[in-house]
Parts: structure tokens; C-alpha cells; sequence
């Protein structure tokens, strides 16, 4: 699908957004424990440079959605369909190998690291030279290292987090800790980030910080984002489209102001009983 | 000869910076960490980059006498742009950087500044916001390139492309940038800084060059720097000392400023760049103070007996070693024991290992503070000056270090105090004057020149100057004692545990006060002691706080009992308060000097219910979040009783 028809459906582009070809496309996703379903049949599509959101009430299947993506979890039906190459189960090392880096619900940085040792390992991925001159360490290693850390360094400069490069990320409250992991994923200069819960537990301020640094970070270098998020404020804010799950199955998707007055979404957050 | 005391002729910094770019061309003039890593330029380079910037101004049409403001963090960009501006006649108008866009908005209206010289993104859209008020702001431009790719205003230019355009200017123009710094001239306006303000609207205080160059000279012969400091410029660029130390003594005597990284890497970074000049205000050496005993109290039992016992040496014979005053063998013996284990690893986590002169003003310093950093061997001097003095009016000499006093008159300053106990000055340092308020310069600067500081102070025998409290607040008692808040706020925020205090005792019975905790020791504290707590409201209204802090107000007390004159002014009741006070809500002035009135406006229902002897006072008050938003809380606060202590017999006869 072409940048055009992808207006014709119902991503309407906002004044002063420009986005690019379909870089993810789901197509129909089922997804289930034994007995228990997790996704039904869900499916649609991100464009490039695009702020998609996912909501939904607990349990609604948002995180389940995301792990599919990035390939930690494999849908038993349907297909997902990424910068143009259709595959039915995305390993993740793959995944990241094709620049999908991913932050989680529950902060897994390594505690005891320190936050730019954190956002080296971001580099990992990207560093070439073997086991054995790493363990040289002098020569072609050095040279590489001081390239990625001078990467890691532009990451820290962005997020504002020099204040606390040397320091142990255990030690750090945890709205900084989420800075340090959205930097980990950034380090990696993926193509699509993925985002479970940027803001949970954050406060005002910080929750005003990071959506600033997920704004920024789209600007500036194009990412595309898929997050998941429930304060309904930041989602209507900085989102160019939202998919709204509800036990599993997708009420609907569209750009904010479209999604917000769709009647089952407003059922679903009220509460209204299912049959 | 130090590069301080020759060229004595040169009376403007851009004339300096052709100086400095010729005969020390290669010495590292400015620092900047960046990315990690400290960028440095040298003098020449500097010399280079104002040069473009220079020309660069002028291809965009700034004039001699036109404004500009200056808004950001220290960055050597930014203090470039300021001698870029003055080597074409320019005015540069340096701004609060964390001021919201309102405050802002003020001074550049008042000063009619034409061009803004901003450091990112977020002073950028403060600029554009006030230029949609006030069109007469022609031309941004702007440092740091991140956010600012979607700016499509034609007014809106890079640091980059200010320099590029100038090079092109510069091409066309050859001699111009030379032609034009030999006319700067000693008269000329250098900067105009805009004082904070206790009351009323900023007065902006016109600065000339040879102001800041003279005293700067003076100042810096006086403490023999030399192009070999290492200066750590870190304090706002709007605030009248970063321009003496960071500009105009770096200019004089040639050494390097180094710029941190960002407002919170500042202790981190004045570790790696070890300053041997160094200015704080007493706050920042409170704050590092208490650091250093809360990290000590965590510390295992042979280091804190260590350092306990070394401390007690230090404090004993470290200000007379200090002094060049004569130590017994044995006690210098430990004092140098006590330097290997303690003193000095001490001094270089703290990053003052190689501190030669340290200044501290703006406020009294507790003497216990002043001393324990004078007992380590730090060369720590208290001074007094003003913006309208471009500093430098008093600086306690080597040698004759006193903790409660502010030194003698800097070079080339005259002293007096008037019959009401106001200090008076007069130096080449004196302001020309307040910019469109020709009044208030009436009022500050008589026809001889002196100028009324609004401080209230006495001169001892020994030719130091004492500062008790500002004039207009010393007020007296109903039993016709002086009273003066200040003094008593200081004496309680000489406690760790005490941020802030507002006393309160003018035309009324008896002194009540308000006292504001300070959250990292109170913290520190409650942590110790297993008592919880989910924010600074519940910690404040501790049971266990309250009583910590009655014995402190009621320390002060016993203290005030002993001095006959103030003896009066013992605190009968106090309360502690829900919220700091904050600048953001105009309680306190960006300096962080109580706004008497503004509180006394805000609080009025607890200062009643002080007096009325309530035991507690209900109090809603509006709060601003840092993005300018606002809120309410509420609390019920409890007002405590302190002992007061009778006047000490032995005074009886005064």
C-alpha cells in the first residue's frame, strides 16, 4: 500500500506530520494460552515516522500484542508483516537485528551497570569485532568501542541523563530508570520502538518529560513508535493513530479525536457489561 | 609579572581578547564538557569564533547600542556572543535562564532589546512567545540545533549560520572586526544586568567597561591570579559575579573557564576540573557540608573515629596553619597525618584540592561552615559587593580571616557607614546607572558618588565590616528593642536541618517564626530513625520533626539570651511549614532572598494565628509546578511554644 492509499483508509494525517510507507502491517493475529485467548483476529498497520498507540483496560491483550511483534511470543494464526517482509514467527534477536528495540512494563535493565554501561549494551548488536579482540581489548576493539560509546554518549546528551552516567541504575528512582531503558532501545537506532508503558508510575513531571523525549525522538530521527498507554491525556496528546483492544479482540482503531468519540471504546473504559 | 598587572591601558574586553589571543594564544581559555568529554578552545580560537560571530552580528544588523539577550546555561558559546556584541558597540543583556517566559518577557520589553542569542530549543520558544507581544525582537538565534528542525521563521538563525554569515561578511569586510573593537572604549556600556529584585519590578543596572575591567584588575592583582587558574563557571550568566569571574577577571588575567555539562553534573564536573578560583554562595557549601556528614554517618565505625578525631585537629589548628600562624611541631605533625588520611581525599571528592582562593557571599555563612572548610586547609574568604558595585566592595584579606565579618574595602574601594547605619561605597566599580529610572538611580547613587547599599553593617576597630541585616527591614520591637529578621533566619538556617526561616517580631510583642526543613537531612534523618514518610508535607508535620526542631529555635534562644543587644528577640513561637519556599511561587527572589511582603500577604492567617497564640493554623495556599501550571494544597500546620531564656545577668549594666 502506498503512502496515498494508506490516507484514503482512515489514518488522516495531521497538519505538519509526514509519514512514510506501511513499515508494520498485522494481519488477522491469534493469539492463545491452552484455554485462554489472548488476541483474536487482530489486526492493522503502522506508517513510518507514525506515533501508534494501543490502548486498552488490563488485561485487554497490549502487551500480548507487542511481545508478538518483537517475536517473544508466537501468534498461532496470522502473519505480521514488517518493512515489507512477511514472516510467521519473528524470532527476537531477529527482530532486533532489523531494528525493533523495545522498553518493558517492568524495568529490565541490569540493576547493577551502570546507566551508560546500560546503554552500551544497546550497541551490542552493532559492535563486529569477535570475542577475541574484545578480550584484547587494545587495537581493533578500542577503535570500535570509542565509536559506539561516542553513540552512547549522544543517547545520554539527548536524554538529558549525564547527571547520572556513572551511576548504578539500582540506585535510581524509577522515572529515571525508565529514561535509562527508553536510552538502551535508542542506542540500538531501531527503526521501530516499541513501548510498554513509558509513563507508569511516573508522575506529572515526568510523565511531561518523557513525552517530550518520545516527541523529540520521533522528530529527530523518524522512529516509529507502537506504545502502550493508559493515562488517556498522553495518548490524545502525542499519538497520530490508537488501536483499542478489549479482551483480546480489537473495538477499533483511527486517529485520537476519531477514537475517543467511537462508542465501544467508551463502553469498554465505562465498564458497560459483556455478554 | 602576571598578565593581570600589564596592558593596564586595554579598557574593554574585546581589546582584551586580541591581548589574550596574541600573547597567550595557545593557553585553553574555555572548557566545556560535552558528549563526555571536555572540549576546550584556546584563547586564539576564541578569538576566532568571536571574530565570525562578531561579523555575523553585523551582516544581521546589530548596531553600537543596540540590545541583546543573553538566555541559557554558562556555555563559552554564550560568552562569546556577549564580546562578540560588545566588539561591535553592542549591548548584551544577560537573562535568568529558568525565569518563565513572562518574567522574561519584562526585561526584554524594558531593555528594547532587537536581537536574542538563546541556548536551545526551550529558550527559543520563550523568545518567540514574547515576540508575539513585542515585535521590536527581530532576530533569534540559536545554540544547540536539537528540536529546532521544524522552526521555519526567517528570523530564527544557528549559531552555525550567524558564524557563516558572518565569515562571508568578515570577506567583504576585512578590517572591520579590529576597526571596530579599537573604538570600544573604557565608557562604553559592557553589560546590563537586571538585579532579581526583593521588591518590585527588576532594575535593569547598567554596567561600563571600565566597571568591570577595573575592578576585575583590581580584584585580581589583589589575590595575584594568574593565567595558570582554573575557574568553574557554573552560577548564572544574568547574575553579576559570573560576569566579573567568568569575563571579565578570565580576560584580565588570562586563565580558563571551564562550563560543566549540565546544572546537575556541576559537583561532578568541579571534581575533574579542580578549580583553583572559586566562587559559591554559603548555601552550596552547606549543602556539600551536610553530604559530607550524612555520607559520613553511614560510614563504617574506624572512619567515622577517624574522621571525628581528625576533624576535631583540624578544627583546632587548620585556620591558624591556614593563617600562617605560628602551630606547635606536634600539632602540625597531626594536622599533616591528618591531611594524608582525611583532609586531603576529602578535598578532592569534593573537588577543592586545588583551591587557592574561594570567595563566598550573598548571604552570612554559618561560622561553623566557614571553619570546618578553613580547617581543611581550604582558602575559603567571605566577601561583600553588590551588582551596583560590580562585586567587589569588601574581601577579607589573607591572613585576617574572621567568620563573622566581610573583610576590608577591595582595592581602589572607599567605605563608610552613614548615620543610620546604612553602608556606603564608592569605587570604580560604581554602576553608571538603572536603565530608564532615573529616580531609582537618585535614590542608590548621591551626587558624590556614594552608594547607599541598604544594608545595615559597622565597621570594627580592626577595619572590618559587619553586615547585620538590610536596612528597611531592621524594624524594633513594641518595647523599643531592635529587631532584625535576618539575623535570626540566619541563625536558625545554620542548623542542617533548617532550609529556610521567615521571623517575624516588627512593631509586635515578641518574635514568632516560620521555619522550612530541609528534606535531604530531615530525610537522612527519618531514614535513620524509622520514620516514615511519603512526602515533605508528612515530614514536615512530623511529631518527632517538630521536636528536633523546637530545640534548635530553642538553641538559638539560649544564644540570643547571651547578647544584650537582641536579647529581646528570642523566638516565642514558630511553626514549620507544609511547602518550601520557592522561587516559582514568588516567595522567595531567584537569589533566593525571602520576599517579606509577598509572604506576609500569602501567610497572613498563620502569622495571626501565631500571634493570637493558637495552637494551630489552617492555611490553603496556590502552588506552581515547574511548567507553570498551577495548584492548591492545604494543611492544618500545629504551632509550637519555644522555652525563652531571661537576659543574661551579666549584661545588666548595658
Amino acid at each position: 500500500m502506498s503512502a496515498v492509499e494508506a490516507l484514503d483508509s482512515n489514518d488522516a494525517v495531521p497538519e505538519g506530520r509526514h509519514f512514510g510507507d506501511v513499515i508494520l502491517k498485522v494481519d488477522n493475529i491469534s493469539l492463545s494460552f491452552g484455554g485462554v485467548k489472548a488476541l483474536t483476529d487482530i489486526s492493522f498497520e503502522v506508517l513510518e515516522h507514525q506515533i501508534c498507540a494501543i490502548i486498552g483496560p488490563n488485561g485487554a491483550g497490549k502487551s500480548s500484542m507487542l511481545n508478538c511483534i518483537n517475536g517473544f511470543y508466537k501468534p498461532q494464526v496470522g502473519q505480521i508483516t514488517y518493512k515489507g517482509k512477511t514472516v510467521k514467527h519473528m524470532r527476537p534477536h531477529e527482530a532486533a537485528k532489523k531494528g525493533i528495540a523495545r522498553t518493558f512494563q517492568n524495568i529490565a535493565l541490569f540493576k547493577g551497570m551502570t546507566t551508560l554501561d546500560n546503554i552500551m549494551t544497546g550497541r551490542m548488536l552493532k559492535m563486529q569485532k569477535g570475542l577475541f579482540w574484545q578480550a584484547l581489548y587494545w587495537g581493533p576493539a578500542q577503535k570500535e568501542e570509542i565509536e559506539h560509546r561516542a553513540k552512547a554518549e549522544h543517547v545520554i546528551d539527548f536524554l538529558e541523563i549525564q547527571a547520572i552516567r556513572k551511576t548504578p541504575v539500582g540506585r535510581l528512582p524509577y522515572g529515571l530508570q525508565k529514561r535509562v531503558e527508553l536510552g538502551r532501545a535508542l542506542a540500538m537506532e531501531p527503526d521501530l520502538l516499541l513501548l510498554d508503558e513509558p509513563m507508569a508510575g511516573m508522575n506529572v513531571e515526568e510523565k511531561e518529560d518523557m513525552c517530550r523525549f518520545i516527541l523529540d525522538v520521533n522528530q529527530e530521527f523518524g522512529t516509529t513508535m507502537v506504545l502502550i498507554e493508559h493515562d488517556m491525556g498522553v495518548v490524545m496528546d502525542i499519538s497520530d493513530k490508537v488501536v483499542v483492544l478489549d479482551y483480546g479482540r480489537k473495538l477499533g482503531d483511527g486517529p485520537p479525536d476519531e477514537v475517543r468519540n467511537n462508542q465501544e471504546v467508551i463502553d469498554a473504559y465505562l465498564g458497560v457489561s459483556h455478554d | 609579572m602576571s598578565l593581570a598587572s600589564q596592558d593596564t591601558e586595554l579598557d574593554s574586553f574585546p581589546k582584551l581578547l586580541l591581548r589574550n589571543a596574541e600573547k597567550i594564544g595557545d593557553h585553553t581559555a574555555n572548557r566545556e564538557k560535552e558528549f563526555g568529554i571536555w572540549q576546550s578552545w584556546t584563547w586564539r580560537e576564541v578569538c576566532d569564533n568571536v571574530h565570525d560571530l562578531a561579523c555575523g552580528f553585523a551582516a544581521l544588523g546589530l548596531k553600537r547600542g543596540d540590545r541583546m539577550v543573553i538566555v541559557g546555561d554558562n556555555r563559552p558559546h554564550l560568552y562569546w556572543s556577549m564580546v562578540a556584541a560588545q566588539a561591535i558597540g553592542a549591548i548584551p543583556v544577560p537573562l535568568y535562564q529558568d525565569s518563565v517566559a513572562e518574567e522574561m518577557a519584562y526585561v526584554v520589553e524594558h531593555a528594547g532589546a532587537r536581537f536574542a542569542m538563546v541556548e536551545d530549543q526551550e529558550q527559543t520558544d520563550k523568545m518567540l512567545l514574547i515576540q508575539e507581544g513585542y515585535r521590536d525582537l527581530e532576530t533569534i538565534i540559536y545554540e544547540d540545533e536539537r528540536g529546532m528542525r521544524d522552526y521555519a521563521q526567517d528570523f530564527v538563525y544557528s549559531y552555525t549560520a550567524v558564524q557563516a554569515l558572518g565569515r562571508d561578511f568578515a570577506a567583504k569586510n576585512p578590517n572591520f572586526f579590529r576597526e571596530s573593537i579599537a573604538e570600544t572604549k573604557g565608557e562604553d556600556i559592557a553589560i546590563m544586568v537586571y538585579t532579581s529584585g526583593t521588591t518590585g519590578k527588576p532594575k535593569g543596572v547598567i554596567l561600563s567597561q571600565n566597571n568591570l575591567v577595573i575592578q576585575g584588575r583590581n580584584a585580581a592583582q589583589q589575590e595575584q591570579l594568574t593565567e595558570k587558574e582554573e575557574l568553574i563557571a557554573y552560577l548564572p550568566m544574568a547574575w553579576v559575579g559570573d560576569n566579573v569571574f567568568s569575563l571579565a577577571q578570565s580576560y584580565v588575567a588570562g586563565f580558563c573557564v571551564s562550563c560543566p555539562e549540565s546544572q546537575a553534573t556541576v559537583i561532578a564536573d568541579t571534581r575533574e576540573i579542580g578549580p583553583t578560583y572559586f566562587f559559591a554562595p554559603p548555601r552550596i557549601f552547606e549543602n556539600l557540608l551536610t553530604n559530607v556528614l550524612i555520607r559520613m554517618e553511614d560510614a563504617g565505625s574506624l572512619k567515622r573515629k577517624l574522621f571525628d578525631y581528625f576533624m576535631k585537629v583540624a578544627r583546632k589548628v587548620g585556620p591558624e596553619i591556614l593563617d600562617g600562624k605560628q602551630v606547635g611541631f606536634k600539632d602540625r605533625l597531626l594536622y599533616a597525618l591528618g591531611d594524608l588520611v582525611i583532609y586531603g581525599p576529602l578535598k578532592n571528592t569534593m573537588g577543592y584540592s586545588r583551591i587557592r582562593v574561594a570567595y563566598t557571599a550573598g548571604e552570612a555563612i554559618g561560622p561553623d561552615i566557614f571553619l570546618f572548610y578553613r580547617a581543611l586547609g581550604i582558602n575559603l574568604k567571605q566577601i561583600y559587593g553588590s551588582t551596583e558595585a560590580s562585586v567587589f566592595v569588601t574581601i577579607q584579606p589573607d591572613g585576617e580571616i574572621k567568620a563573622d565579618t566581610v573583610g576590608k574595602p577591595a582595592k581602589g574601594v572607599e567605605l563608610q557607614i552613614a548615620e543610620n547605619g546604612e553602608v556606603l561605597f564608592r569605587s570604580p566599580g560604581v554602576f553608571i546607572e538603572y536603565y530608564k529610572n532615573p529616580e531609582a538611580t537618585k535614590e542608590t547613587k548621591d551626587a558624590e558618588g556614594w552608594v547607599h547599599t541598604g544594608d545595615a553593617g559597622l565597621i570594627g576597630p580592626d577595619g572590618h565590616l559587619k553586615i547585620i541585616d538590610r536596612a528597611k527591614d531592621v524594624g524594633r520591637l513594641n518595647n523599643g528593642t531592635m529587631f532584625a529578621p535576618k539575623f535570626l533566619e540566619n541563625k536558625l538556617k545554620f542548623f542542617p536541618q533548617i532550609k529556610e526561616a521567615v521571623a517575624f517580631g516588627n512593631e509586635r510583642d515578641q518574635v514568632c517564626a516560620f521555619v522550612c526543613i530541609d528534606l535531604e537531612a530531615m530525610g537522612s534523618w527519618a531514614e535513620r530513625n524509622n520514620v516514615p514518610y511519603a512526602s515533605y508535607q508528612e515530614l514536615a508535620a512530623d511529631a518527632k520533626v517538630l521536636e528536633i526542631i523546637k530545640e534548635k529555635v530553642e538553641q538559638v534562644n539560649m544564644d540570643l539570651a547571651n547578647d544584650p543587644l537582641l536579647s529581646d528577640s528570642q523566638i516565642h513561637r514558630f511553626l514549620v511549614l507544609h511547602k518550601e519556599l520557592d522561587a516559582d511561587d514568588g516567595e522567595l527572589t531567584r537569589t533566593r532572598k525571602v520576599r517579606r511582603k509577598i509572604i506576609n500577604e500569602r501567610y497572613g492567617s498563620l502569622i495571626k494565628a501565631l500571634y493570637e497564640g493558637a495552637a494551630s493554623g489552617y492555611i490553603e495556599t496556590e502552588v506552581s509546578y515547574e511548567d507553570g501550571r498551577k495548584g492548591m494544597i492545604s494543611a492544618d500546620l500545629t504551632i509550637l511554644d519555644a522555652k525563652t531564656f531571661p537576659k543574661a545577668t551579666n549584661s545588666a549594666a548595658a
